[in-house]
């Protein structure tokens, strides 16, 4: 069976649990968290992943931030990235996407929607 | 020759004429009574095949018995399938519906399961605090609100927690004062009526108000000011996560209170007995 990592980059430990929680239903789906940008960044370094997940507003390194720096990365320049934030407005939607985001979520989520989305990306059937 | 013989010649050769168109025509008759005859013999060999065509059709053989029968039977199994799919047909699209209400339900429990799991993961007041602003920024989707908690000793909810808003300006608020003091006095939760995101709101009256009660001891009281953008309205599950808060939270924020006044207790009193015993 494939096996898909999934970075969780949140800095709210409930909203963490909530999206682990629902992806970890997901046949082959094993989930890392980390709690801002530079704890994302450490996460990436040290494993590879096939899919991540960040919010924007977080402390020490905000998630856009976080985006751009992944993108740099020759190893994840074709990883799909989703945004889950309290953002609503299309202004941030259209910077996180120039960025190099794939998807642009807003909170408050519904779990079966975050994991189409996934499931989707990843070709999980 | 004379004229009498001349005429009895032509007279004979006439004779002679018509005894030759006569014996064509005996010839032609005989050639029409045998065709005549052989049409008879055809028409009573197909009467005798019309005969055993009509025998065949009236009187089935066991064969043809057996082929009808096998063909009503398989009418009658058609028609029974054909029932079976309509039936597996409605089945499958109850089932589906069933699925999306399960799927639902699902990710219902799954927030309520979380948002209780998180409530009751630390005995930390200000940890305990900052859940709740996270379940209610995460969970629901508001911008700005706050926690008020009722102190014992004055009577007034004083904003202990908030999100999007400066606390500087919100004011300690008395019992049966506003949306705030009403809820705090009446234990029952408040919603404005219309529409979420154009209701108006100031510090006293908020769109939500929800009560943070042990039982019927109201505590304190969860405001919100503003929903963000993108949210639109409530759905059950909304007003479940706030029933929830107005029980699960209030144990939480109380149990968290008393231990650590119990923990602040016991550091005072272990630093007397270390006083009296050194």
């Amino acid at each position: 069976m494939d096996e898909y990592k999934v970075l969780i980059v949140e800095d709210s430990p409930t909203m963490r649990q909530l999206i682990a929680f629902s992806l970890k239903r997901l046949k082959g789906v094993k989930i890392v968290e980390a709690s801002d940008g530079v704890d994302g960044l450490k996460k990436l370094s040290q494993d590879s992943f096939s899919l991540i997940i960040t919010d924007i507003n977080m402390p020490v390194m905000d998630g856009l931030k976080l985006v751009s720096l992944i993108r740099k990365d020759a190893v994840y320049k074709e990883v799909p990235i989703f945004i889950i934030t309290t953002e609503g407005g299309q202004e941030d939607k259209e910077r996180a996407m120039a960025l190099g985001a794939n998807a642009y979520i807003t909170k408050p989520i519904s779990s079966p929607q975050v994991m189409d989305m996934v499931k989707s990306y990843l070709n999980i059937k | 020759m004379d004229k009498k013989e001349e005429r009895e010649k032509n007279l004979f050769e006439r004779a002679e004429e018509f005894l030759q168109i006569f014996k064509k025509g005996a010839e032609f008759t005989q050639e029409l009574l045998k065709t005549n005859e052989q049409l008879r013999y055809r028409i009573l060999q197909l009467e005798e095949e019309n005969k055993s065509v009509k025998s065949a059709a009236g009187m089935p053989s066991e064969q043809y018995r057996e082929l009808a029968q096998q063909i009503e039977a398989l009418k009658k199994e058609k028609e029974e399938i054909a029932n079976r799919a309509r039936e597996i047909e409605s089945e499958n699209k109850d089932f589906a519906q069933r699925y999306v209400e399960v799927a639902e339900e699902n990710n219902n429990l799954a927030n309520l399961y979380i948002a209780s799991y998180q409530l009751h993961s630390t005995l930390d007041f200000k940890e305990v605090l900052q859940i709740i602003l996270e379940i209610i920024i995460n969970l629901i989707g508001a911008e700005e609100f706050g926690i008020f908690l009722l102190d014992e000793k004055t009577h007034e909810l004083k904003i202990m927690a908030s999100e999007g808003i400066d606390e500087s300006h919100v004011p300690t608020v008395t019992l049966d004062t506003g949306v705030i003091g009403k809820v705090a006095k009446g234990g029952e939760p408040y919603f404005t009526e219309g529409a979420l995101d154009t209701a108006k709101s100031d510090w006293l009256n908020p769109i939500v108000a929800i009560p943070i009660k042990i039982k019927e001891h109201v505590i304190g009281v969860i405001v919100v000011y503003k929903l963000l953008q993108q949210k639109k309205s409530f759905t059950p599950l909304d007003h479940e996560l706030f029933t929830l808060l107005a029980g699960h939270a209030a144990t939480s924020i109380f149990s968290s209170k008393l231990y650590s006044e119990s923990e602040r207790k016991l550091s005072t009193i272990q630093g007397f007995i270390d006083l009296l015993t050194k």
